[in-house]
């Protein structure tokens, strides 16, 4: 008994966890480049529903998860018009954004309400996936979710380890110095988001084909905003993410496992602890001497910019 | 010895409006050479060094390296002729770590960041030059002189040979000093021609090889270090000047009145570019106009940030007008009768859209605010503020234009108007002549007189030193946030204060 | 005072190239929806005579809009009252919430105290529960701890989840059968409404906070100071304005202000309190404030605007069988083409 709940708690975690990372990888590439996104949400949906109107359409997977990576990153171009190139305010356009993605998504997604469709299978891996308890929660998943770590150090090693990561990073603490460098912060900016386009756009293809394999209007039901307070909670490090997913992940699996038992502990006040973790996190860690925040990201929080 | 000197500068001169600040200078910088540029603020130094870098185009003149005339129309420029400077605020990304700020600048890297080359790179140099600052920390953890440290790498790992230096002492400690002397030596040894533009006489002395003095946009002389001594120096840094002193006020009057402001043993810490001070013990009595002399950048807005309360004392107390002030916050001490007129009133307290008398009333809110603030009497802000002015014998266009569309000089006059307006106890008055005309400015040392005649307290800080000498009855030196010393200006001469101000000597009394 | 009366400068205002300009912007984004709508084969024109026709061209149509925006305004001043002094806040959603949960206490504990006492008592628990929320975001500012940006938009979801906890939990309606919700208020804790419509005294409530607050930031010591912050931070330090005490409190009048909008659609709309409360009323209200620059006619217009839109958007449900989120797309391209063509403010070279 016991036993299957933590079962079901890791799987849960793990399924509820991977569109929440690929997200917050996303969006944490776009904050060290020093722009924030709160039209992630709108991101995902347009990925959500192109996955599907795509699955759907040509019968292939593989295809619904493309024309969501091209999807996203279209979508966070127009974002990166507004933001970069009209210098405009960036929260709000990224409320905009998010309005715009709803709509857009209920509209386009119309016709294909409630379908249902194969997906994403499930990959067996021959010798593991048959592993007693080991294998039924380890070895079960799509393509999606096993990439998704694999897609976390890449983004870690891309930040850190390259000339281009470095560029970025500069960019985003301190776009006048990156720029008396001789880098160019619009030009790396745009690519910061059409990577956090293509990442963003995954993480709704995996929702809506990958996990629910089906489509419904505003199906993220505030991912996006979660995948934002995820990137603060990881302090913008793509390998905490990976450790902040699972825990948001696992918080929304708890939910689901409790109330599928009827026990008592409200899985609304453990919600809320990831949240307050990340007030706390900022509080402790992040005062304005030692600015957690990427710099110039710092002055978009700060109203400043 | 080589033929020609690395670059040649001839004949440069450059205008700024209503300033000359270099008039036909010329200057010759040579390899394996340390050349010091040597002046008081306002000399023409950076402008010169400026002028090197690219940053400003010069009106008339040419610049020559190895003979050969060119043409430095940008930063870029100067540093593909090798040039490299390291100013006062360094460009540095503080989250980044040493490596990879160096790393940013460099424009050959491969792809991937291989830790191991770049580290290698740069321990090599820095062991060969004594620059040694551990690549892997992150910049905003290190000190200034490191951070210095971690400017220079950048320059000589991206190859340049003339290294230019902006008052690289201002804010090291005396072992870090040493330390870039030796840095210096190291370079020269190498053949770098370094340039290092400073007020500091005992360090030109120590390290220089070769040393200009500028005076008003003028190089007055090019000396050899053997030819050179202190004395020489001062004289031709400040001139041969006779000062016209005031007449002594009148004696004190009967009653002991308590000191306006008295700091014993004051000290404050120096974050960041911040100076600290140290141990600061002033006592500035009722009607008497404390002179503050001091290159600027040695202590003195710390100074005044101090006395205003926007610093905490880190130790020592403060005494305004007989009580213990050292913890007020600074709407208190403003109501006890402090006035604070600003070494940049547009930056620092003024507020561009708000109007005249909107700035007026915000001065001093406590004064105007009615029915527990929620109504301003407007009719007494203008009528205190028209008195004010009047005093003063200003104008000003209207009291309902916002600040910001002011000249530079009405700002001033309109601060001055503002902060004596209700007849301050203690005035701390940052270069309060600064930009004024003639009229404006003579106006405005004689309200200084007049309040210290009155019986207030004037902390008056200037780079004037004709004017520190001819209104102050107490002259005080600042130099990196010590005392150097204290003494009525008739004690004491332009050259003396000359010597303390450019740290040269202790003061024999204090 | 110094300036031209405030009705004249209003009437400059409604006339003058700034509304000419934000009159095509508006055109321009209509214009734009229109497209997206033929490009999936509905009728345009028939849908704007739908919108209008019930929004505008009734008294009903136009009451209903009164109603919709009465937490708009209320939520855009919560934003506004902070962007005073360059405060950002994101976080109306969450005060919202809480204003209607503490009024939502008040309105079952004391359930059975007569109208004229518990309508004021909810009123201020409303406002109290918004305003700590806002309040303690200003507290961690000021202390320089967390931006005001980040923490009000975290402490969103720590707001919808308490929420959750109390409808799902302890207040539970057990004669709802599953839906979460709580019991209905009785009739005492009902906010009065006006001539049979539904527009209520959350119009009244909001009308007074904007026309207060900007009569403080005009005319009172308190208003210059907020002034003076907003313009130039380091000098009020120097002039001696408690800048801190301003940061908490105005997170606190703000929260508050949500806050009572949380608890005017909780009390007058709802009748009691569901985890479905708002449909992202905090967030409308950022942008609404944000459109208008902090001005109130902005505010008011740019309110009245987004509340025809959403209406809008129930309205094609009904009668072109959009799906009503579609309308979020018109509110995107009015956005946007304020946003392409504002600007400016972004600081990036």
């Amino acid at each position: 008994m016991i036993e299957s709940f933590f079962a079901g708690l890791i799987v849960g975690s793990i399924h509820s966890g991977t569109p929440l990372l690929y997200a917050t990888l996303g969006e944490a590439v776009e904050e060290r480049a020093g722009i924030v996104n709160l039209g992630l949400e709108g991101v995902m949906l347009i990925g959500a529903v192109s996955a599907f109107i795509t699955t759907v359409q040509t019968g292939s997977a593989f295809w619904g998860v493309m024309a969501a990576a091209a999807a996203g990153a279209l979508f966070n171009l127009l974002f990166g018009f507004l933001v970069i190139s009209r210098r405009a305010n960036q929260l709000a356009c990224g409320l905009a954004m998010m309005f715009f993605g709803v709509g857009l998504s209920a509209l386009l997604g119309a016709p294909y309400i409630g379908s249902r469709i194969v997906g994403l299978n499930e990959i067996r891996l021959p010798f593991l996936s048959d592993l007693p308890l080991v294998g039924s929660v380890v070895f079960h998943y799509d393509i999606l979710v096993y990439l998704a770590v694999p897609v976390a150090l890449l983004t870690w090693g891309a930040l850190f380890f390259t000339r281009w990561g470095l560029s970025l990073r500069a960019v985003g603490e301190n776009p006048l110095a990156a720029f008396a460098a001789g880098k160019n912060p619009h030009r790396i900016q745009y690519q910061a988001l059409i990577i956090a386009g293509i990442l963003g756009g995954i993480a709704g293809a995996h929702l809506s084909i990958g996990l629910a394999k089906t489509w419904a209007e505003w199906m993220t039901a505030g991912r996006g905003f979660i995948a934002v307070a995820l990137v603060i909670f990881s302090k913008w490090h793509p390998l905490r993410a990976i450790l902040g997913a699972l825990l948001f992940g696992g918080a929304i699996a708890l939910q689901l496992q409790m109330q599928a038992r009827g026990l008592p502990v409200s899985p609304f006040l453990l919600d809320m602890l990831p949240y307050l973790l990340s007030i706390g996190v900022l509080a402790v860690w992040g005062g304005s001497r030692r600015q957690a925040a990427p710099g110039s990201l710092g002055r978009v929080f700060q109203g400043t910019e | 010895m080589d033929s020609q000197p690395f670059l040649l500068l001839q004949g440069i001169t450059k205008k700024f409006p209503g300033i000359l600040a270099n008039d036909r200078v010329n200057l010759e910088v040579r390899r394996g050479e340390v050349h010091a540029l040597l002046g008081e603020n306002g000399a023409g130094k950076s402008t010169l060094m400026k002028v090197l870098y690219g940053f400003y185009r010069a009106d008339s003149g040419q610049i020559l390296q190895s003979g050969r005339p060119v043409q430095i129309r940008s930063p870029q420029d100067a540093r593909s002729l090798r040039i490299g400077m390291v100013f006062q605020d360094f460009i540095q990304i503080s989250a980044l770590t040493v490596a990879e700020n160096i790393a940013l600048f460099l424009p050959d890297l491969p792809f991937l960041l291989t830790r191991e080359r770049l580290f290698r790179r740069i321990e090599e140099i820095s062991k060969r030059y004594e620059l040694t600052v551990d690549p892997a920390a992150p910049v905003g953890q290190l000190s200034i002189g490191e951070r210095q440290k971690v400017e220079l790498l950048k320059l000589l790992l991206a190859e340049a040979q003339a290294l230019i230096f902006d008052e690289p002492t201002r804010s090291l400690a005396p072992h870090e000093i040493e330390g870039l002397f030796r840095v210096f030596a190291n370079l020269r040894r190498d053949g770098y021609a370094l340039i290092f533009i400073t007020h500091k006489l005992q360090e030109v002395l120590a390290i220089a090889d070769r040393i200009t003095v500028m005076r008003r946009g003028r190089n007055v002389e090019t000396l050899r270090r053997n030819e050179a001594d202190a004395e020489k120096l001062i004289a031709l840094m400040f001139g041969e000047k006779e000062v016209v002193l005031s007449p002594p006020r009148k004696e004190a009057r009967g009653e002991k009145q308590p000191p306006a402001l008295e700091l014993r043993g004051a000290s404050s810490r120096g974050q960041g570019l911040k100076t600290a001070l140290q141990d600061i013990h002033l006592t500035i009595s009722p009607g008497e106009i404390v002179g503050v002399a001091g290159v600027s950048g040695n202590g003195q807005k710390e100074l005044g940030d101090l006395i205003l309360g926007l610093e905490t004392c880190s130790a020592g107390q403060k005494f305004l007008f007989g009580r213990e002030a050292t913890s007020w916050p600074v709407s208190r001490i403003r109501s006890q009768g402090v006035a604070f007129i600003p070494e940049d009133p547009i930056q620092m307290t003024a507020f561009p859209w708000l109007t005249v008398q909107e700035n007026m009333a915000v001065g001093h809110i406590s004064k105007y605010s009615r029915k527990k603030g929620l109504t301003i009497d407007w009719e007494a802000v203008r009528s205190d503020l028209d008195r004010s002015l009047k005093r003063l014998g200003f104008q000003i266009p209207s009291l309902f234009a916002p600040v910001g569309i002011l000249s530079g000089g009405n700002v001033q006059r309109v601060t001055l108007a503002q902060e004596t307006a209700h007849d301050p106890r203690l005035i701390v008055a940052f270069y309060p002549t600064r930009g004024l005309d003639v009229r404006s400015a003579a106006a405005a040392r004689e309200i200084l007189v007049f309040f210290r005649n009155s019986g207030s307290g004037v902390l008056l800080i200037s780079e004037d030193l004709d004017e520190l000498f001819s209104l102050s009855d107490l002259l005080v030196v600042l130099y990196r946030g010590r005392i150097a010393g204290i003494f009525p200006p008739q004690e004491t001469t332009v050259r003396e204060v000359g010597f303390l101000m450019t740290g040269s000597k202790e003061a024999s009394r204090s | 005072m110094n300036s031209p009366s405030g009705g004249l400068q209003a009437l400059r205002k409604i006339y003058s190239p700034g509304a000419l300009r934000a009159f095509v912007l508006l055109l321009l984004a209509l214009a734009a929806f229109a497209l997206v709508l033929l490009i999936f084969g509905k009728n345009p024109i028939k849908a704007y005579i739908d919108i209008f026709g019930n929004t505008l061209g009734s008294g009903y149509g136009l009451s209903e809009t009164l109603v919709k925006m009465i937490p708009l305004i209320l939520t855009a001043l919560a934003v506004a009252v902070p962007s005073r002094i360059w405060l950002i806040n994101v976080g109306g959603e969450g005060q919202l919430y809480l204003g209607a949960l503490l009024a939502t206490w008040g309105a079952l504990t004391f359930g059975s105290l007569p109208t004229w006492l518990l309508i004021p008592l909810i009123t201020v628990l409303g406002f109290l529960g918004g305003g700590l929320w806002g309040g303690l975001c200003g507290y961690l500012r000021a202390r320089g701890w967390v931006s005001e940006t980040i923490s009000t938009l975290l402490m969103n979801y720590v707001a919808i989840l308490l929420v959750s906890f109390f409808v799902f939990g302890p207040w539970k309606d057990t004669e709802s059968a599953n839906y979460p919700q709580t019991p209905e208020f009785s009739e005492a804790a009902v906010l009065p409404a006006f001539f049979g419509t539904r527009v209520h005294m959350g119009l009244v409530i909001g009308l007074t906070a904007m026309i207060l607050f900007f009569f403080v930031l005009s005319r009172t010591r308190w208003g210059l100071e907020m002034r003076a912050i907003g313009v130039n931070t380091e000098a009020a330090r120097r002039n001696g304005i408690p800048i801190n005490r301003y940061i908490i409190l105005l997170l606190f009048i703000g929260g508050g202000l949500a806050g009572l909008a949380g608890m005017s659609e909780v009390s007058a709309i709802q009748g009691r309190l569901r985890p479905s409360l708002s449909p992202g009323f905090g967030y409308t209200g950022f942008l609404i404030s944000w459109m208008a620059g902090g001005s109130p006619l902005g505010i008011l217009a740019a309110a009245f605007l987004l509340s025809v839109v959403t209406a809008g958007g129930d309205i094609l449900q009904m009668t072109q069988a959009i799906p009503g989120a579609v309308v979020n797309i018109l509110m995107a391209l009015i956005l946007f083409v304020v946003l392409a063509r504002r600007g400016g403010k972004g600081a990036v070279k």
